[in-house]
């Protein structure tokens, strides 16, 4: 049988503009104007028919896989890796440069919940709207109207209008209408990351019963690892507009974490004339491997590695560091908690590592603020760098299958049991 | 099982024509969205489709009916200038809210693939509402005048409606597509639009031009509303000639407007 999705030699190129010295005042164009009047005319003409200062990108190159029908193939890459572009092109949007796509069946895209809601209409007759803008017939969409309502929850307000609903019950209403389509192949972008935290499990568990028990064929885009790995058996990830992995979700996320990212290293310039005393130059964060990662699993060890330099002897200092977990204060911590003793630097470079064992921390966004201070004979901030972000990774998670994949309480620590038999 | 297929995109195609009859359903309800959203919550709600052509109506015709002694072919003022201003203003509001369909509705096309050219010729389907609703005013004007029209002519009508339609989905086409990456359209438009009701004979009759008719006879649109006027109104004999010029014209414009919007579709989801 042939592949339900046959992508062949996808690319898709953009021209990006570079305008003449960035934004300019009107004073400044006009006096520009006037001064080389004929200048101005060749750059407009030439900016009409577009030939000024063009530059290519391709936002995709050579892309080639095939998807069965019944697989959900989660697709997942960095920010600008072109996994959006990528969707774009499949669903129509917007045309490939060159190459080919094939699509056996019914093609329907959710690259957004609530696409053409309308405020002033009532959630009635913007579940029909909609509807129609997902592809649906009118007698489709009235077979499933009692059922899309009930779905979700807003059945006292379906005649009013939605510009007076809550953000909550626009999204659960939109999710409720996409939820119900039919098509044979569905592409998904990050739709999830709307809602709270409840109405995306359901949202979850639905998308789970389509693959599942309907044998749709599904493609997911997303950022979030533990969702395209409950999902997706097969994952696709992409590098600056390529494959770069196409397999078992579980390989794919690995090769994913360890990829060098930028944001794990921070790097700061020092201020000219500055008479700091101590100056903090990078911060790095490293997975178990050292590899800068901002992206951590739940089981793993990670590193954060301070490069600072001391201009002039320093006694009784301390290096701090403080976890921040949802804008709260965590963890204070400093090499000097073992003896309790506070650090005489002499002049000159140093680096310090930090290791964080694994199950520390919980599931989700953490910043560390990392700082020098001397601390007598009175507090004294000599450098203090703020917000250096990481995230701990719902991967791997032995608890996730106790609690349904939720994760309670903000710290993580595996702590020892016993029991015995009485 | 149908068969979708992704390539890059050639200009024009028959199945273009094909696949608008069938995202049909789409068209219906972005046609409905737009007339149900259109006066919600103001006070008069549909009315306002009747007040405005109306009050232009009164306007004219006390200045240029009564105050400036315009000639009107032996019609009463009112009717004469009515019949004018409704086909000016179905083709104007329909150019204008053709020419913003794709910024109005750029949330959707970045969004959800369908053939684009539905949008306008949803948003001309909507001016036709407004069409029909404001021409009550013209059956109640002859009635109070007790002008009986020629019920003959009102056969004329659709055809009318058709060139208009022409006219406005052609040359709103070029605009749309030109307003995706000039928004200089939007303030060219409204004044544009303004020119060209003097160009057009709404106000006056388009013999008041004596030998120089032929200029008006460029505007599609004069022969579309000199039709109406003799058709509907009687007087002169409809000039067939003259409104074979303006269907033909028209046509073209819209073929055009088709081609270029169809070639230039491409890069809308990427640029608006």
């Amino acid at each position: 049988m042939n592949p339900i999705i046959e992508v062949k030699n996808i690319s898709k190129k953009y021209n990006i503009t570079h305008q003449q010295g960035g934004y300019v005042a009107l004073r400044d164009v006009l006096t520009n104007v006037a001064k080389r009047p004929f200048a101005f005319l060749k750059h407009k003409a030439k900016q009409a028919v577009g030939k000024a200062g063009k530059e290519e990108f391709w936002a995709l190159k050579d892309i080639n896989f095939t998807v069965e029908k019944g697989e959900a193939i989660g697709i997942i890459g960095a920010n600008g890796a072109g996994k959006s572009t990528l969707l774009k092109i499949l669903t129509g949007i917007t045309p490939p440069t060159t190459g080919e796509i094939r699509m056996q069946g019914s093609v329907a895209s959710l690259l957004e919940v609530g696409t053409g809601f309308h405020p002033e209409l009532t959630g009635r007759e913007n579940i029909f709207l909609n509807g129609a803008i997902l592809g649906m017939a009118k007698k489709e969409i009235s077979d499933k109207f009692n059922d899309i309502v009930k779905f979700s929850g807003v059945e006292k307000f379906i005649d009013t209008p939605v510009k007076r609903y809550s953000s909550g019950m626009y999204v659960r209403l939109a999710f409720s209408v996409a939820a119900h389509m039919e098509p044979d192949i569905l592409l998904v972008d990050e739709v999830l990351a709307v809602g709270d935290a409840e109405f995306q499990k359901k949202c979850l568990g639905k998308m789970d019963e389509v693959t599942k028990q309907a044998g749709r064929t599904i493609l997911f885009v997303s950022h979030n690892m533990s969702a395209v790995q409950r999902l997706c058996p097969k994952t696709i990830l992409l590098e600056k507009g390529k494959i770069k992995k196409f397999g078992k979700t579980e390989e794919v996320i690995e090769v994913y974490l360890h990829t060098t990212r930028s944001n794990a290293i921070v790097e700061y310039k020092k201020p000219q004339n500055t008479d700091k005393v101590a100056f903090i130059q990078k911060i790095k964060i490293l997975n178990k491997e050292k590899v800068p990662s901002t992206q951590i699993p739940i089981n793993e060890n990670l590193f954060i590695e301070i490069e600072y330099q001391i201009n002039k002897d320093i006694e009784n200092a301390l290096l701090s560091v403080v976890f921040n977990f949802e804008g709260n204060m965590l963890l204070v911590s400093s090499p000097s908690d073992t003896n309790g003793e506070l650090i005489n630097f002499n002049a000159g470079n140093y680096i310090t590592t930090v290791e964080i064992p694994k199950f520390l921390f919980n599931v989700g966004h953490l910043t560390c603020d990392i700082s020098i201070t001397k601390q007598k004979p009175c507090i004294e901030f000599l450098d203090r760098k703020q917000d250096v972000s990481f995230e701990i990774l719902n991967v791997k998670n032995p608890r996730a299958n106790i609690f349904g994949g939720k994760n309670f309480g903000k710290i993580s620590s595996i702590l020892n049991y016993e029991t015995k038999i009485l | 099982m149908n068969l979708t297929i992704i390539k890059p995109k050639k200009t024009f195609s028959w199945n273009d024509l094909k696949e608008i009859w069938q995202y049909k359903e789409l068209l219906y309800f972005f046609t409905w969205r737009d007339i149900k959203v259109r006066y919600k919550q103001t006070v008069i709600g549909v009315l306002w489709a009747i007040f405005q052509p109306f009050m232009t109506m009164v306007v004219f015709s006390v200045f240029f009916g009564k105050f400036a002694q315009m000639p009107s072919d032996g019609i009463p003022y009112p009717i004469f200038v009515y019949t004018g201003l409704l086909l000016w203003q179905f083709f104007s509001s329909a150019l204008s809210e053709t020419s913003n369909c794709l910024i109005s509705n750029q949330a959707i096309i970045t969004k959800v693939y369908f053939p684009r050219l539905i949008l306008p010729i949803s948003s001309v389907a909507t001016k036709l509402v407004d069409f029909a609703i404001a021409s009550v005013i013209l059956v109640g004007l002859m009635a109070y005048y007790n002008y009986l029209p020629n019920l003959a002519g009102l056969l004329i009508i659709p055809l009318l409606l058709l060139i208009t339609f022409m006219a406005s989905v052609g040359l709103g086409l070029f605009l749309a597509s030109i307003n995706v990456k000039y928004r200089d359209v939007r303030y060219a438009l409204p004044f544009f639009i303004q020119m060209l009701l003097f160009v057009t004979p709404v106000i006056y009759p388009a013999s008041i031009a004596g030998k120089y008719s032929w200029i008006l006879a460029i505007n599609p649109m004069t022969g579309v509303i000199k039709a109406a006027r003799s058709a509907i109104l009687g007087g002169a004999p409809i000039n067939w000639e003259l409104l074979a010029i303006s269907g033909v014209t028209c046509f073209v414009l819209l073929v055009f407007g088709i081609i270029y919007f169809k070639k230039t579709e491409r890069y809308f989801a990427d640029i608006v």
